[in-house]
């Protein structure tokens, strides 16, 4: 459960609205239910004390909407960045996709999210109220009479249990300790993939991509998705479809995607968790991530500010192109 | 009435299966349901309901309208019609079968398209009432009972038993058919059952909603609320409300180049998308507000206005799940409609 609180966050908030150190607050909106949490603008106190939430349902990755808030907001916006965010912050930066000089950003520490389809797996359908209590989550449905209680890992997401870091690594200021970068067992899912048949490999990904439902939620979702015009929506791209002709073009938008990512894409996550049907699309980057790694030597982006990813950046012991080739021979 | 012991449901199963596709919810491997075609050891899904609607059974998200081949100066038309197979959709929830009643009102009337008629024609519906409904439902906002569901069929299940009652023509005719699996009963049962579904609806989180602020005729009120800003201004602009939507009907016609020819096919749109009916003169809806406003006027006031009142929502809570942002027509409705009705 996370371990600051939705009170800190507002009086943090209120007080830098007081003196003028920023002018709006881009925040977490509560919802219908416990779970279901909006982005949103708050300008003041009052709509803070009323609406704003702090829980183990804030996933959002809010880097991404500063591109077109910061276009929109006179004066600066608050942001409050998890340790993941703070890396799509910093990859935007790189790529000058917003003006940072609108951005205060206060990064705080993050236990990890809670993924609410794990909580309905547990629970069942029907959740009529989520309650914070300690390290536990008391979740109790229309059917039961006694709330379940529920640990932190039990629900965890995905991406949370692989998390990368827990170091912010871009703020104007902290709550919270600063945190560090921890060991993952990240690519293990990709060693599995990889440890595959060409066939098998191919078998899987089938599988999993012919779920698409082309809603370009994980495009949208994505903070390195930032095309003012998607070469997918531009009817004069004459690749635009908004849904596929036939499976080869459904692999190829998000193989597609994925190229372009690539160098780019920090592991955030948002792709598999917006995806409505639960396609692990992150694996696709993860491959990427993992190659790079061990072609051209570690590498996150977003770790710094300015940093050239190994894709645009030439040095006399990039490895040659032949020995991608010779390890995909030896790979099957 | 008749009635079936749900140990001899893979007998029905097989039996519905020997003269037409039966399709069915089944669970996938990550935790949600889909419709899939029954074989023999196909297992049947307990889940609520599939996240994709089963509109596809009529109006597929891609579907070939006709193909050209050409050769030099000469081209030739082909016919790739495929709605033929005759099918049966086993499990529609009464909020799915409602769907299909607003998808006739648009395809059905003149001029028919006759791709989705010829679809409803093949299609045999077997509805079936919930159980256990979820916090994200509020098709009684709607006027759907979840314990009457429509259909050729309609379907009660118990913990041991399931129930049948035809309620049409084809119905009648399939159900004659499983009359050696099944048998005659009276409906105590389902009665039974009904109130405990009953029950069930009072208790929902989303019991109180209401439609009172919404209809045909609202245009005018309801076009520059500027709650709209407010509610739109995290919408993603991705289309997952749209398409897993069992009432959202639009669509674009598209040529594919094969490159010896062209295929052209229709394709399920978004208003979410910013090239939605984009024409010669560029589009009509230029920021994201006036395409996230444009789907839930649609549902709310454009579409009862002209079809008599009916709203092209039936509560199956979808889009409350499945949205990326939390953002959905519930919020829309209590904002907008709230507000209002002050």
């Amino acid at each position: 459960m996370q371990k600051i609180t939705r009170e800190q966050l507002i009086d943090k908030a209120v007080a830098l609205l007081a003196d003028g150190t920023v002018s709006c607050v881009l925040g977490w909106s509560k919802g219908e239910f416990d779970y279901d949490v909006t982005p949103a603008m708050f300008n003041n106190e009052e709509e803070l004390k009323a609406n704003f939430v702090f829980n183990d349902f804030c996933g959002v990755n809010f880097s991404k909407y500063l591109v077109a808030k910061t276009q929109k907001c006179e004066g600066k916006i608050l942001v409050f960045l998890k340790p993941c965010d703070t890396y799509s912050f910093n990859q935007l930066l790189t790529e000058h996709r917003f003006d940072r000089e609108k951005v205060y950003a206060v990064g705080i520490p993050c236990e990890g999210m809670a993924d609410i389809a794990k909580v309905k797996e547990i629970c069942g359908d029907g959740i009529s109220s989520i309650a914070f209590e300690g390290e536990k989550m008391a979740v109790t449905t229309l059917y039961e009479d006694a709330p379940v209680m529920l640990a932190a890992n039990d629900v965890l997401a995905e991406r949370c249990i692989n998390c990368k870091s827990k170091k912010c690594v871009a703020f104007d200021e902290l709550m919270g300790d600063e945190g560090n970068v921890i060991d993952s067992n990240r690519f293990d899912e990709v060693e599995k993939l990889e440890a595959m048949t060409p066939d098998e490999r191919f078998a899987f990904w089938q599988n999993e991509l012919s779920r698409c439902i082309r809603c370009n939620a994980c495009r949208d979702a994505c903070p390195a998705c930032t095309c003012e015009k998607c070469v997918f929506d531009n009817p004069n791209s004459g690749v635009e479809n908004k849904s596929p002709a036939n499976s080869f073009e459904e692999k190829m938008f998000h193989i597609i995607r994925a190229f372009h990512v690539a160098g780019r894409c920090t592991d955030c996550g948002e792709c598999s968790r917006v995806c409505p049907q639960n396609i692990p699309l992150h694996l696709l980057n993860r491959k990427f991530i993992k190659d790079m790694n061990e072609f051209y030597g570690e590498y996150q982006a977003g770790a710094e500010v300015g940093s050239r990813a190994p894709l645009v950046n030439y040095t006399t012991e990039d490895l040659e192109p032949g020995e991608v080739f010779d390890r995909r021979d030896t790979d099957a | 009435m008749r009635k079936c012991s749900l140990d001899k449901i893979n007998l029905v199963f097989a039996e519905i299966a020997k003269n037409a596709a039966l399709y069915l919810p089944v669970d996938q491997n990550d935790g949600s349901a889909a419709y899939k075609k029954w074989e023999e050891g196909t297992v049947w899904s307990n889940a609520l309901n599939t996240v994709r609607s089963p509109k596809d059974f009529f109006f597929p998200q891609t579907e070939d309208l006709m193909a050209f081949k050409v050769e030099g100066k000469n081209i030739e038309v082909m016919d790739t019609r495929s709605e033929s197979e005759d099918f049966v959709v086993f499990g529609v929830r009464a909020c799915d079968v409602k769907s299909f009643d607003i998808l006739d009102r648009v395809f059905l009337t003149e001029p028919v398209d006759s791709f989705y008629g010829s679809r409803r024609q093949h299609g045999i519906i077997i509805s079936l009432a919930c159980t256990r409904p979820s916090e994200t439902c509020f098709c009684k906002t709607f006027g759907i009972d979840p314990s009457e569901p429509a259909g050729d069929i309609s379907a009660w299940k118990t913990e041991t038993e399931i129930f049948f009652l035809a309620n049409t023509e084809k119905g009648e005719e399939l159900l004659n058919k499983l009359s050696a699996l099944t048998e005659e009963c009276d409906d105590s049962a389902v009665n039974a059952q009904k109130e405990k579904i009953t029950a069930i609806m009072d208790k929902l989180p989303l019991k109180e909603l209401k439609t009172d602020a919404f209809g045909g005729g609202k245009t005018n009120e309801l076009f520059d609320a500027p709650e709209w800003a407010e509610l739109s201004q995290s919408c993603l602009g991705c289309g997952t409300c749209t398409f897993v939507c069992p009432t959202c009907q639009c669509y674009d016609i598209k040529d594919f180049n094969t490159g010896n020819g062209v295929i052209r096919y229709r394709c399920w749109d978004s208003c979410m998308y910013s090239d939605f009916t984009k024409m010669a003169h560029g589009n009509n809806r230029l920021t994201q507000k006036e395409r996230f406003r444009q789907r839930f006027m649609h549902k709310l006031v454009y579409f009862p206005e002209n079809n008599d009142g009916e709203f092209s929502c039936v509560g199956c809570g979808r889009c409350l799940a499945k949205c990326p942002i939390s953002m959905n027509i519930v919020k829309v409705m209590k904002k907008i409609g709230g507000n209002k009705s002050e």
